[in-house]
């Protein structure tokens, strides 16, 4: 590639504590050579591109930690491809593939199909996670050794729990030597055994079966004991309230090596969005309370809650559908997660430093990724965004192959203009 | 008031207390019909009626079947016992194949919360909430309205006391909203196991024990407890729950003297109401029945009829 030169950018790299208008100089191979205001202090390389960046933010690529992808299996809803797309549409870099395909990601064949896959079709970087048990059946755990040097950059149980301590102490113990980070969704199988939505006056009234916070709680915590007997790195993939904000930060004061994230709509959504039985409202965790809401966004603002995840699980007509208690859980997000969350920066409530750290310098920090930094080395994967740019959410202008989103016809302000991975452009305005 | 402004009846909830008293007059009129030798009218002549019963029913199927007869509608039911909806149609695709037949309206029950509102959004007819999930059962609570209305003459301030399985009863849902709108005292009694979460925000009186909960009432309404409950570990067995909250004799000397005992039905005997009551003089079980006819009638009519002598309120699902 030709080297490239994005100038009069405002440059904000969390991994440095940067905020400044400046020039980024891109080298032909895709890394960066220099960033910052005074990065042409040595010039810029000959025959570079040089792009105009005024009014625009420059940021590291944005790194979405969980991801569902519908390849292999359900290519119908989402492939590689597409997934890959949408995430570039949405300023998104790298994402970690959930593991949840049919076949499920629990053998190094599988990871090194997806990397394939990956390597020839899609426009960013994708890394699998693996499952943490074979089948995601919770028995028995997979060869962590061989999947992590295959490529997996994290375990986990994808859309399942773990109800076995004993199968999760050995598994978290075992993970451990080889510095996997274990990442698992917390959700008790018999409390909120047919919860579809936060239980309460509002799933009352609509005769919904609610599954209560405590749901989601009591396995957290039991989660983050055995992470702190263990030692292990351990992630808790999606919280929803606050009191497991809470449980994290008792749990990292008592010397556990826990992370924690939210997704997207649970910062931006509440119960009451569900209205008449809106199935693209219906995730799991459910959407909380509006005071829920606002307690998760000051945890994201002071730091206690680690990352932003889009938490993107594409269903189609057919898995979505249906009558509320009957549809598949789960949101469209790749595409959105960067717009909803700057909702979150105009309103004042988060800093656009700790959004952009949210979503891309953490993650890459937490589950060792080469990204989330525009540190001179690092790969040249940037977003470029137009903080203020009002735009509507349509189902025609979504990339992804599945419309399931709970922001259609929303109005933001703020947008990916141009995304590059390794210094090349793939997706521009 | 001589419009009904509801394209669709999918739940008690959005309906006013004009719009309810609207429908309960209309019944009433409906109860001469059905009383009468003759008992065809030519209300709905040319109009086709769909039963759509994704959940088994005797008595709520019979009674709209006969309710769209009596009013002149051709009338077709179907249940998914016979249905290709067993094998692995959805829902959707169902209602758009009898949609294409152009029916007028269309009568749902089924399993799912929401249910009846999801055909509304497809379908180019009204739409009648037969029961959906755990949701409401609007048709039920207007006939025990009636009922009580007949019986008592009014429906403001007397006291309700419905008592059971409140957590998975749709009728429980319908006629709280019902009675509230109309101005009753409404109290839940029961269990906390069998209460759902925020009861006490749902504009009724909450009492664990049937002599506190049926003290003065005019209207005790029973719930139906299914067996399967028992394993659900809700309440621990059927003797035990017969024990506290069973209405039988005794406990209904709490309520006045001249309180009625209603039950949606099917009954369990000697489960949630012993016999001596069910058949006893204050009984006015098979009343319901009969108003349930009626007010299917006047549902149906005010939808097809009334509904376009008005102003039409657009996009209204209630």
């Amino acid at each position: 590639m030709k080297p490239l030169v994005l100038k009069n950018a405002r440059i904000i790299d969390p991994s440095r504590h940067l905020d400044e208008v400046g020039t980024i100089i891109i080298g032909d191979d895709g890394r960066i050579l220099a960033s910052g205001a005074d990065a042409l202090n040595q010039g810029h390389p000959d025959g570079a591109e040089i792009r105009d960046a005024q009014g625009l933010v420059a940021a590291p690529g944005l790194v979405d930690a969980r991801v569902f992808v519908g390849e292999p299996g359900a290519e119908h809803r989402e492939t590689i491809f597409s997934a890959s797309r949408a995430a570039a549409a949405g300023g998104v870099t790298s994402f970690i593939m959930m593991p949840d395909t049919d076949p499920v990601l629990d053998d190094i064949a599988l990871i090194e199909f997806v990397l394939k896959t990956a390597r020839d079709k899609a426009l960013v970087n994708i890394h699998p996670a693996a499952a943490l048990t074979r089948g995601l059946k919770g028995e028995e755990m997979t060869e962590i050794g061989l999947l992590k040097q295959a490529g997996a950059v994290s375990f986990t149980q994808g859309r399942h729990g773990l109800a076995d301590t004993q199968v999760l102490r050995r598994a978290m113990t075992y993970a451990r030597e080889f510095g996997a980070v274990i990442s698992l969704e917390a959700r008790d199988p018999y409390l909120a055994v047919n919860g579809v939505m936060n239980e309460g006056l509002f799933a009352s009234w609509l005769g919904l079966a609610g599954a209560p916070r405590e749901a989601e709680l009591i396995p957290l915590e039991r989660d983050l004991r055995i992470a702190a007997l263990t030692k292990a790195a351990y992630h808790a993939a999606k919280i929803s309230v606050p009191e497991s904000v809470e449980a994290i930060r008792i749990a990292r004061d008592r010397g556990a090596n826990a992370t924690c994230a939210v997704s997207i709509n649970h910062l931006s959504l509440n119960e009451n969005d569900i209205g008449e039985y809106r199935t693209f409202f219906k995730l799991s965790p459910p959407l909380r309370t509006e005071d829920d809401r606002q307690a998760l966004v000051d945890a994201l603002a002071n730091g206690t809650i680690d990352i932003i995840v889009s938490s993107h699980d594409p269903q189609d007509v057919d898995t979505k559908r249906l009558p509320f208690g009957d549809a598949a859980d789960g949101a469209i997000g790749l595409e959105t997660m960067l717009a909803a969350a700057l909702r979150l920066h105009h309103s004042g409530q988060v800093s656009l430093m700790r959004l952009i750290d949210a979503m891309s310098t953490r993650p890459a920090q937490i589950f060792g990724l080469d990204a989330g930094t525009l540190k001179p080395g690092a790969k040249a994967d940037i977003a470029l965004i137009d903080i203020d740019e009002p735009w509507i959410v349509t189902k025609d202008t979504i990339q992804s192959r599945s419309k399931n989103t709970p922001f259609e016809d929303a109005r933001f302000s703020g947008r990916v203009v141009s995304t590059y991975v390794a210094g090349c452009l793939v997706h521009s305005l | 008031m001589v419009f009904f402004p509801h394209r669709h009846l999918l739940g008690i909830k959005g309906l006013t207390e004009q719009d309810i008293t609207f429908l309960l007059d209309k019944a009433d009129e409906a109860v001469k019909i059905s009383r009468q030798r003759e008992k065809k009218t030519s209300t709905l002549r040319g109009l086709t009626q769909i039963n759509l019963f994704f959940e088994a029913s005797t008595r709520t199927q019979s009674s709209f079947e006969l309710a769209g007869k009596r009013l002149g509608a051709d009338v077709m039911s179907m249940s998914v016992g016979n249905s290709s909806v067993k094998k692995g149609e959805t829902l959707i695709d169902t209602a758009m194949t009898l949609n294409a037949m152009r029916p007028d309206v269309l009568v749902v029950r089924h399993s799912s919360a929401g249910a009846a509102a999801l055909l509304a959004q497809k379908v180019a007819c009204s739409v009648v909430n037969a029961g959906d999930g755990q949701h409401e059962h609007p048709t039920q609570a207007l006939l025990d309205a009636l009922t009580i209305r007949r019986a008592k003459g009014k429906l403001s301030r007397i006291i309700v006391a419905i008592c059971g399985d409140v957590l998975h009863s749709r009728v429980a849902r319908s006629n709280i909203l019902l009675l509230n709108a109309m101005g009753a005292r409404v109290r839940v009694v029961a269990p906390s196991t069998l209460l759902p979460s925020g009861i006490s925000q749902m504009g009724v009186e909450v009492f664990h024990s049937m002599e506190e909960g049926l003290k003065d009432a005019d209207v005790v309404m029973m719930l139906r407890l299914q067996r399967e409950r028992m394993s659900g570990s809700f309440v621990p067995s059927v003797r035990e729950y017969f024990h506290f909250y069973g209405l039988d004799a005794e406990k209904l000397k709490a309520a006045k003297e001249d309180a009625l005992v209603m039950h949606p039905g099917p009954m369990n005997r000697g489960v949630e109401i012993a016999s001596e009551v069910a058949d006893g003089p204050q009984s006015v079980i098979e009343s319901q029945v009969e108003m349930g006819v009626a007010v299917r009638m006047a549902v149906m009519e005010a939808l097809l009829i009334s509904q376009n002598q008005g102003p039409r309120s657009e996009g209204v699902v209630a």
